[in-house]
């Protein structure tokens, strides 16, 4: 009977280690800045050219940073659900434009509507770089220390935000 | 002939037009050599299985030109890597650095062949204790 166990054994951990496999999007990778400092950045604002924004603009506060770019379809999916956060006023929101053109960004705005503070426009993508961005869209949580707590990857929906984000605000205080 | 010849060379230039790094070599030959190093060695995140050199996603190029920006600069290999690192992870590098991280990485090869080895020398020895039928036989 035990020259059976060993290779069961064998058997179970291999299974552990394929469901590892199988349940685990490689495509999804965990952010660096997890319980780190979130990158700061100044940029032109996409709606006001001559403005300058950047993470000062949302500095003591809780903020969700949403990196979206016209030719992301993630970002389409997710807008009314970004617009209706907004409007709940749970927490701002704050856009960084990522490798767009202003034109297309702006009549994006115009026609789906604004669910932002505002978006900080990054045409050649080097913010999206120092913030580890390889795809859009992707939503970041900061606490008002600054702190990078969540990093949501793809579409933002309704679920994401209830089981990922509310918890963490809640147990950080009010967001203002 | 002639036209043949014009096929010839239209064929063998053709790898110039689908050219995926475009941007300019830099003059100074060490720098280049350097440059072509570091982005053969740069995964992009975007298309995880081709490293930045490879892959004309503009994620890549945009890696690209930062490496090229701080080669510019007169920044080292480390401080480059360590820039990619504290970015993206030790995932963007093909050859992650040791660390406690990656530990399991470095080490698992050599642990799975040890206990590869471990199991077959317990195989083979279990084997050889056993009686050859044959000899078995011949002994009756």
């Amino acid at each position: 009977m035990h020259r059976f166990i060993l290779p069961f054994v064998a058997f179970v951990l291999l299974i552990v280690v394929f469901s590892f496999g199988l349940f685990n999007d490689p495509r999804k990778l965990p952010s660096p800045f997890l319980g780190e400092q979130a990158p700061t950045f100044q940029l032109p604002s996409l709606t006001e050219p001559g403005k300058m924004v950047g993470s000062a603009d949302y500095a003591g506060k809780f903020a969700l940073v949403n990196v979206w770019a016209t030719w992301c379809g993630g970002c389409r999916q997710e807008h009314p659900f970004l617009l209706e956060l907004e409007r709940t006023g749970a927490i701002p929101i704050y856009g960084l434009n990522w490798r767009d053109t202003r034109p297309e960004a702006m009549s994006w705005i115009r026609q789906l509507g604004d669910p932002y503070e505002f978006s900080a426009f990054d045409e050649d993508g080097r913010v999206g770089i120092d913030w580890g961005v390889y795809g859009a869209p992707e939503t970041f949580l900061i606490n008002a220390d600054g702190i990078v707590l969540h990093k949501h990857l793809g579409p933002l929906t309704r679920g994401a935000w209830q089981s990922d984000f509310v918890p963490l605000i809640e147990a950080g205080g009010p967001t203002s | 002939m002639r036209k043949v010849l014009l096929c010839l060379l239209l064929i063998l230039g053709s790898p110039i037009a689908f050219g995926i790094d475009t941007d300019k070599a830099f003059e100074d030959q060490v720098m280049q050599a350097r440059y072509e190093t570091i982005i053969d060695e740069v995964r992009c995140l975007k298309c995880q299985n081709q490293t930045i050199k490879d892959s004309n996603a503009f994620l890549a190029a945009d890696l690209r030109r930062e490496i090229r920006r701080m080669l510019t600069e007169g920044k080292t290999d480390a401080e480059i890597y360590d820039f990619l690192v504290t970015r993206y992870g030790e995932f963007a590098l093909y050859r992650p650095r040791m660390s406690g991280k990656t530990l399991i990485l470095w080490l698992a090869p050599g642990l799975l062949l040890l206990g590869g080895g471990f199991v077959l020398v317990n195989i083979l020895r279990r084997r050889m204790a056993m009686p050859i039928d044959g000899e078995a036989a011949d002994k009756e």
